[in-house]
Order: C-alpha cells, then sequence, then structure tokens
C-alpha cells in the first residue's frame, strides 16, 4: 500500500463557513491538519487611506463598515481618538446613549456570532433564533439614526441627535392579520426607551433559550470542549484581546481597567474563562449577552430621567442645528466652513482603544494640525485572532478548522479594512 | 492613569536614559521615540523586566512622514474649476533614490502592560536606507508576525529576521506599497474583464484625480497656548 503524504488543499475564499471571504491554505495529512496559511486582504478597501484624504466626520461612515456586524462600537473607537486629540468632553447624556448603543451592538454582534457559528457546526436553529432577536436591536438602530446597519450616528462631540419619541411601527399588511399586527406593534407604542426596556426584560428568556439548546448539548460540547485551546500565556504573546482572552483566564476588559465614557458608573460583571478552548469562549460571550442587557437596562434608566443636550456646544467642532442657521448669520458661517472644509485638528497624536465586541479595537490618528488626519490606523481584534490561526488549528480535524474560525469571531470588514 | 504613566515614565527614565527620548503634545499618552538599532535591547528589556511587564504588543503601524506639515491650499481667491486647481499635485518621487529623507518613514510599536494596566508607545525611524529597514520583533512578541507583514506591504518597510514577511492585504502580484504618500489614492492599475481574450487584465488607471476638499492647516489660537504648554514641559 502507498504511504500517505500530506497534501495541500485550499478552502474559501468562497465558502459559507469562511465567514465571508477567507481563503485558507490547509496543509493535511489524513484529516489531520499540519498547518494553515491564511490569506486575507480581499475584501481591503483601504479604508486608513480613505480616510487621510477626507475632513475627520466624513470618514464616520467608513466605520461602519469595517466591522459590519458591531457598527457603532468602530465609530465610538474613531470618535473617542478625534475627542482625545481635541481635548473635548462629551455631554454625559451623550455618553449613556453611546454606552447603551455600544452594549446593543455587543448583543447585536455576540447574536451573529452565536448563529453562523452554531450553523458552521451543527446547529441551524441558533440561526434564526439569534436573528429574531437581532432584528429587534436592528430597529433600535433605525429608529435612532435612520439605517439599520452603517448607523453614522456618533460623532466627535456627541451623537448625531436624541433619541427619537415614537418607534417606527409596523405597517398594514395582507400578509398578517390584525391580531398579529397589533401584537407585533404591541411594544411599539412607546418611545425608543420604552421598547428597549421591553427588549431587556424579554432577552435574559431568550439567552436560557440558546443555552437549553446548546449548553449542555452534546453534539455541541463534541464540537467545541478542547478544540483550539490557547493557554492565557500564549493568549497575551499572539495579542489576543476581548473574549478570546477572556476564554483563556486572564480578566482584562478594557471596560473596567481603562474605563471610557460613563462604564465606571454601571454595575456590570465580566466572565472568564478557564480552560481556553471554544467551549469556554462560547460561555464567555454568552454571558457577556447578559451583561450587557444589565447595562442597557441601567443606561435606560438613566436616560430616562436626565434629558439635556447630546452634542457638545462648540460650533467649530458640531455644526449649529437648522433653525438657528436661517437666521443666523454667525450660524450659516459655521455651518459653510465645517461642512466644507471640516475642522482642524491639533498637531498631536492619539491611540483610543475600546472594548469592542470582538476584543480591543484601536484607533491610532496622527494629525498635523490639519482638517485631515495625517495618519489614520485601524487595529482590528480580528486581525491578531486570525494571525493565530495556523497555531489553534494544528493537529485538529479538518472539521475543527470551521470551529475555530468560528469560535475567532472573524468579520473580515475589519480583518482586511 | 496619568499617575500610572508618570510613574512608568520616571522608571523608563531610569532605566534607558538617553535611549529612549519622550515626545510631547500626544493627549497625555506615552510616546517615546528611540533608535532602530536599540530596537530589540529596549524591547526585550520592556517584555521581560518586572518594572515595565508589557507582555503584549497591541499594534505594530508604518508611518509615511513625506507630507507632514504641508498643506494644499494656498489659493486666495475663487475660480469656477473647483478645488483641484488649488492642489498642485504632488510630483512622484521615485523610490529608486539611493536615499531616503531619515525621518521619511517610522514604525510606532504600541505595547499594552496587562499586569501593570499601562501603555507605551514607541518610536523608530528606519533611517535613509532605501529599502527602509528595521529589525523585527516577531520574537520578542510574537503578535507582530501579521501586523510587520501589513507595514511591509503597505509601506515597503523590511524587517529583519522575520521569519515569512509576504504581502498580506495587497492583491497576488501587486505592485507597489499603497499607503506611502506618493502612491496614487486611486491607485496605478484597473482591472477589467476582457472578453475577447477571456481573462481579467490590468491596464493604467484612467481616473483623474480629483480633490474633494483640499488639506488646510489653519493657527488656531485656542491650540497654540496649550501646544506651548507641551512644548515647555
Amino acid at each position: 500500500m502507498a504511504e500517505i503524504q500530506s497534501y495541500t488543499i485550499n478552502f474559501g475564499p468562497q465558502h459559507p463557513a469562511a465567514h465571508g471571504v477567507l481563503r485558507l491554505i490547509l496543509e493535511i495529512e489524513g484529516e489531520t491538519i499540519r498547518k494553515a496559511d491564511p490569506h486575507i486582504g480581499l475584501l481591503h478597501r483601504a479604508t486608513e487611506k480613505l480616510a487621510e484624504t477626507k475632513p475627520y466626520n466624513q470618514s464616520i461612515g467608513y466605520m461602519d463598515r469595517l466591522d459590519y456586524v458591531s457598527m457603532m462600537c468602530n465609530e465610538h473607537g474613531y470618535v473617542m481618538a478625534i475627542e482625545n486629540l481635541l481635548g473635548i468632553e462629551v455631554p454625559v447624556r451623550a455618553q449613556y446613549i453611546r454606552v447603551m448603543f455600544d452594549e446593543i451592538t455587543r448583543i447585536l454582534n455576540h447574536l451573529m456570532w452565536l448563529g453562523a457559528h452554531g450553523l458552521d457546526i451543527g446547529a441551524m436553529t441558533m440561526f434564526l433564533y439569534c436573528f429574531r432577536e437581532r432584528e429587534d436591536l436592528m430597529d433600535c438602530y433605525e429608529a435612532v439614526s435612520g439605517t439599520r446597519m452603517h448607523a453614522t450616528y456618533y460623532r466627535p462631540g456627541g451623537v448625531y441627535r436624541d433619541l427619537p419619541d415614537t418607534m417606527p411601527k409596523y405597517s398594514d399588511s395582507k400578509f398578517r392579520s390584525k391580531k398579529q399586527l397589533d401584537r407585533m406593534n404591541l411594544a411599539r407604542e412607546g418611545t425608543l426607551l420604552d421598547f428597549i426596556e421591553d427588549f431587556t426584560n424579554r432577552f435574559p428568556g431568550c439567552v436560557d433559550e440558546y443555552e437549553t439548546l446548546l449548553t449542555d448539548n452534546r453534539i455541541w460540547k463534541q464540537r467545541t470542549v478542547n478544540i483550539g485551546v490557547v493557554s492565557p500565556d500564549r493568549a497575551m504573546q499572539l495579542g489576543f484581546t476581548g473574549p478570546m482572552l477572556r476564554g483563556s483566564g486572564v480578566e482584562w476588559d478594557l471596560r473596567k481597567k481603562q474605563p471610557y465614557d460613563v462604564y465606571d458608573r454601571l454595575d456590570f460583571d465580566i466572565p472568564v474563562g478557564v480552560n481556553g478552548d471554544c467551549y469556554d469562549r462560547y460561555l464567555v460571550r454568552v454571558e457577556e449577552m447578559r451583561q450587557s442587557n444589565r447595562i442597557v437596562k441601567q443606561c435606560v434608566d438613566w436616560l430616562r430621567d436626565n434629558p439635556g443636550p447630546v452634542m457638545l456646544d462648540d460650533r467649530k467642532i458640531a455644526p449649529p442645528n437648522r433653525i438657528e442657521m436661517k437666521d443666523d448669520m454667525e450660524s450659516l458661517i459655521h455651518h459653510f466652513k465645517l461642512f466644507t472644509e471640516g475642522y482642524c485638528v491639533p498637531e498631536g497624536e492619539s491611540y483610543a482603544a475600546i472594548e469592542h465586541p470582538k476584543g480591543e479595537f484601536g484607533v491610532y490618528i496622527i494629525s498635523d494640525g490639519a482638517n485631515k488626519p495625517y495618519r489614520v490606523k485601524i487595529r482590528a481584534a480580528g486581525f491578531a485572532h486570525l494571525s493565530a490561526m495556523s497555531e489553534m488549528v494544528e493537529g485538529h480535524m479538518l472539521a475543527d478548522v470551521v470551529a475555530v474560525i468560528g469560535t475567532q469571531d472573524i468579520v473580515f470588514g475589519e480583518v482586511d479594512r | 492613569m496619568t499617575r500610572r504613566n508618570e510613574t512608568l515614565a520616571a522608571r523608563i527614565d531610569a532605566r534607558f536614559g538617553e535611549q529612549l527620548e519622550r515626545i510631547a503634545s500626544t493627549c497625555g499618552e506615552l510616546t517615546y521615540e528611540l533608535d532602530k538599532d536599540d530596537l530589540i535591547q529596549v524591547a526585550t528589556a520592556l517584555r521581560n523586566e518586572a518594572d515595565f511587564g508589557f507582555e503584549m504588543l497591541v499594534d505594530v503601524c508604518g508611518v509615511d512622514y513625506l507630507h507632514y506639515g504641508i498643506d494644499e491650499w494656498t489659493t486666495n481667491s475663487a475660480t469656477e474649476t473647483g478645488f483641484s486647481r488649488g492642489v498642485e499635485q504632488q510630483p512622484v518621487i521615485l523610490d529608486e533614490a539611493d536615499e531616503f529623507d531619515p525621518r521619511r518613514f517610522a514604525v510606532v510599536y504600541h505595547l499594552l502592560s496587562i499586569q501593570n494596566n499601562v501603555r507605551l508607545r514607541l518610536r523608530a525611524y528606519t533611517g535613509t536606507s532605501n529599502p527602509p529597514i528595521v529589525r523585527s520583533v516577531v520574537d520578542i512578541w510574537n503578535s507582530a508576525n501579521w501586523f510587520e507583514r501589513e507595514v511591509f506591504d503597505l509601506y515597503g518597510i523590511l524587517f529583519d529576521g522575520h521569519p515569512d514577511l509576504r504581502r498580506i492585504l495587497t492583491d497576488y502580484g501587486f505592485i507597489g506599497h499603497p499607503f506611502r504618500k506618493d502612491f496614487p489614492i486611486m491607485g496605478n492599475v484597473e482591472v477589467s474583464y476582457d472578453a475577447e481574450e477571456g481573462r481579467v487584465v490590468y491596464k493604467p488607471v484612467t481616473i483623474e484625480p480629483r480633490t474633494l476638499v483640499p488639506k488646510v492647516i489653519r493657527d488656531d489660537n485656542r491650540y497654540s497656548a496649550d501646544l506651548k504648554e507641551h512644548s515647555d514641559g
């Protein structure tokens, strides 16, 4: 019998389990992976270079398109770096709104991750369950910014506008009965905050449902326990952050350790794994959803009681409102200058890092005093995670590659930038 | 945060002295410049010595300082031809030159210490050599592997000692280093499908460069006092 030798196969870039456009060159021996060489860059759009050719505010929209399942968190990192450079303080209500939407985004991201990860390794139902709840959160995005995904809602100095008083409702359709319609619109009668509160009351029950399906599921455990084990030291050495680092047992969360905005005023816990395998990272992320839900609830309560400005009152950075603009020459000039030239940011450099759902998302901006950034560097968590792909899959079976891609929560928008 | 930073700054001054030069005006973040020849020694110390304990390399970032502080907008009178007329198209600087300006390219390292909860930024200029070259820190922090590949791909900075320095983000067979400031924003080639040849072909770009908003640098007196304070301190 001929001796079996290792051979090389190509995985992706168009593969449903590749989470976008990942191309993997796998060197395998039988069914065992010897080496994985990820080829990335198929979604490279040179976001950083584009940002260097535009005034600061015009690049906020690009940030949404980086990690396109956690849009507002990306914006947050970018506007925070600009705020550091400008040395401005954001109104506290805007900070609460940002934190609330960061956490809504975290739930959105983890739901997407859970659904896709489940689907990849054989739990079809998860996908449907998760998308049911995602729909409600997408509606929150839509209510506040007008778009379901690419919000462009955060601005240096605050957020674009205050939370709306009404929630968009489902309209009559021949495909649903009056009774169905009323049930769908039940939570939408009040303000956006009422809707979010209703969601936070429902959501822990939904997470229980997911856990019933997965946590003690024999097949799920066979696919995840002891797969892709990373020790804490290796995790730090490889630059892991977020749930990938916490899954290995390192208690590190920027929201606690280097708090930004109002995270230091909120009550929440940081889940930490023990074994550093796919199953622990699953448990960490599920618990993070529960904790995010707690944070959202606290923000809703605070936002109800504390009206106030949501944008910095500085006409050199924030545009005047339309009414002011109509009868005030000064406001008209400010508006014109802001939207044609933008604002100049003092010379200097700043690195702003936030606890993005996937890990540490950092934006490093160098300014030479112009209205455009001189250099923008986006530090994407997924980039560091994917670079450890080879190490994580070595010695595992071909089918486990998919589990590892899933557990890394890879989104190519941010890896390729 | 600030207090921890000051403690760290004092330790760095005591340990490294002249090797690291502190840079002001960085929003309360610690930034040091160092000679590229000292990089490995300093990085090893920062990682291994208990006083510093930077066990994580968060990011490696290339910077091209070619147009730093140069604004595009110098015209005072308005015309109807749009902004592009006011912007002098920068001449293409061929990289075949023997030497670069010593402060043209830099590599910026962002370090994070989890045990001490501090961040640190190091910057090393690559000097005059063409192609620019620095030592790789992959052996000290393994996460540098892909970050350095990215810097090489986008800026053409070589990393001596890197195990696998290939392009990472750009296309297979790409020519040039796209994030250099003298690389045009619309690139050099465009791709289309040629029906006759039955394959994808590369052609020179046909798009004209256009400036929508010119880069301007304004002396803003709101920041000048601030800047002065930084440069004094």
